[in-house]
């Protein structure tokens, strides 16, 4: 039943792009009489100054990050939380990949490979894993570009709330894949 | 808070980076990723040019607003200061949507357009407003009916079984998300400036002056 769904939904969203990318076009044209061509122009020329503009916001973080990642200090607190979590019943295993998700995208799927590859992608860590990976982002990018991208230096709230619903998702992951697939 | 995790990360790296011998790695994870955000950015022109052009004729037609419209009781909820037939809240809709059903790509360019739009409406050019703020936890605690491309290819036929642990994980994290930023927006740490101009010398923390 759910293998269905899942299956079904995959499906679906294979379509999806194609079907906006005519469809919006399409009702454009017929109902609204819209200039479709010179309209799709007009908008897509600010696609360039907006990626152009988020470069220096890009460059800062992901470097900051790529420092972070290659200097092995995730490995470090890492073994210093490893009793604590497996004293709560979080996976020590999950943990890398957990703490890498907010960072970085790349980084967080090369760990959820390490993990598939290490253990099979029927063990449950691989299975908390993934859906850890599919719960959450790589926040601080995303709080760099969008915020990056109209100028704002100050962000307020933005980085405590992204990484507390981060951690909650991780939590959840693990609760709920032993909840159900345990 | 970005001034101290942007230094934090970089101070940590080259410390711990001396003391585990990787420090040459260090050095050239910085030149590596420098070169990379430039990539990742070129990488985006083109995407960004087809979804800001298709966006430009869902807007020209109504059917953006069309959409926004139909959410409205949510959005004026979660967004109370931007008015409710602002085109901001169309943009926010459709990148929420696209992050539900997976479409990173299409995600992107909606956000971006969403954040010029909730720019418009902030006094305070340089300081993010409850409205980004919300967005951006949304945005980043997204929940999730279809699972990222990668992860359906790493996974396989197993993908099915973290299909519904996605869903109620996410719909957790959207839940925290937005109890915290609602939580945090009200505290005098995180005020806006205007907000509390009588407590404007009680925040002594270094966050502003840095542009």
């Amino acid at each position: 039943m759910i293998d269905s769904i899942t299956w079904g939904l995959n499906e679906v969203a294979k379509y999806i792009i194609p079907l906006l990318l005519i469809g919006i076009p399409l009702y454009a044209m017929s109902i609204k009489r819209v200039k479709v061509y010179e309209t799709f122009v007009v908008g897509a020329k600010d696609g360039f100054t907006i990626a152009i503009r988020i470069i220096p916001y890009l460059v800062a973080i992901l470097v900051a990050v790529g420092m972070f990642r290659a200097s092995g200090a995730l490995d470090l607190l890492l073994q210093a939380l490893a009793p604590v979590l497996t004293f709560v019943g979080f996976p020590p295993e999950n943990l890398p990949l957990a703490l890498m998700r907010p960072l970085s995208g790349s980084g967080s799927l090369g760990l959820l490979t390490d993990l598939v590859n290490e253990h099979g992608a029927d063990s449950m860590y691989a299975k908390i894993g993934a859906t850890m990976f599919g719960s959450s982002e790589t926040t601080f990018y995303v709080i760099a570009v969008y915020f990056g991208s109209v100028g704002v230096m100050r962000s307020r709230h933005a980085i405590p709330a992204g990484l507390f619903a981060d951690f909650v998702g991780a939590i959840s992951a693990v609760f709920f894949c032993k909840l159900l697939l345990g | 808070m970005m001034n101290y995790i942007w230094f934090g990360m970089m101070v940590i790296g080259v410390v711990v980076g001396v003391f585990t011998g990787n420090i040459e790695a260090v050095t050239q994870a910085a030149i590596d990723m420098a070169k990379v955000s430039v990539e990742i950015a070129i990488g985006l022109i083109g995407i960004m040019a087809l979804w800001l052009g298709i966006m430009k004729i869902a807007e020209e037609s109504g059917l953006i607003s069309l959409i926004a419209r139909g959410l409205r009781p949510i959005m004026i909820r979660l967004f109370p200061d931007v008015p409710a037939d602002h085109p901001a809240m169309g943009s926010i809709v459709l990148n929420m949507s696209a992050n539900m059903l997976g479409l990173g790509n299409a995600a992107t360019p909606l956000g971006l357009k969403a954040m010029e739009e909730l720019q418009e409406l902030n006094p305070e050019k340089g300081t993010a407003t409850n409205a980004m703020v919300m967005f951006l936890a949304i945005n980043t605690s997204s929940v999730q009916f279809i699972l990222p491309a990668t992860v359906v290819a790493l996974m396989g036929g197993v993908s099915s079984q973290i299909f519904i642990p996605t869903i109620l994980a996410t719909t957790c994290s959207t839940i925290a998300a937005i109890a915290a930023v609602k939580f945090l927006e009200k505290r005098k740490r995180f005020a806006l400036p205007e907000a509390d101009p009588a407590n404007a010398e009680a925040s002594t923390d270094g966050e502003g002056g840095n542009d």
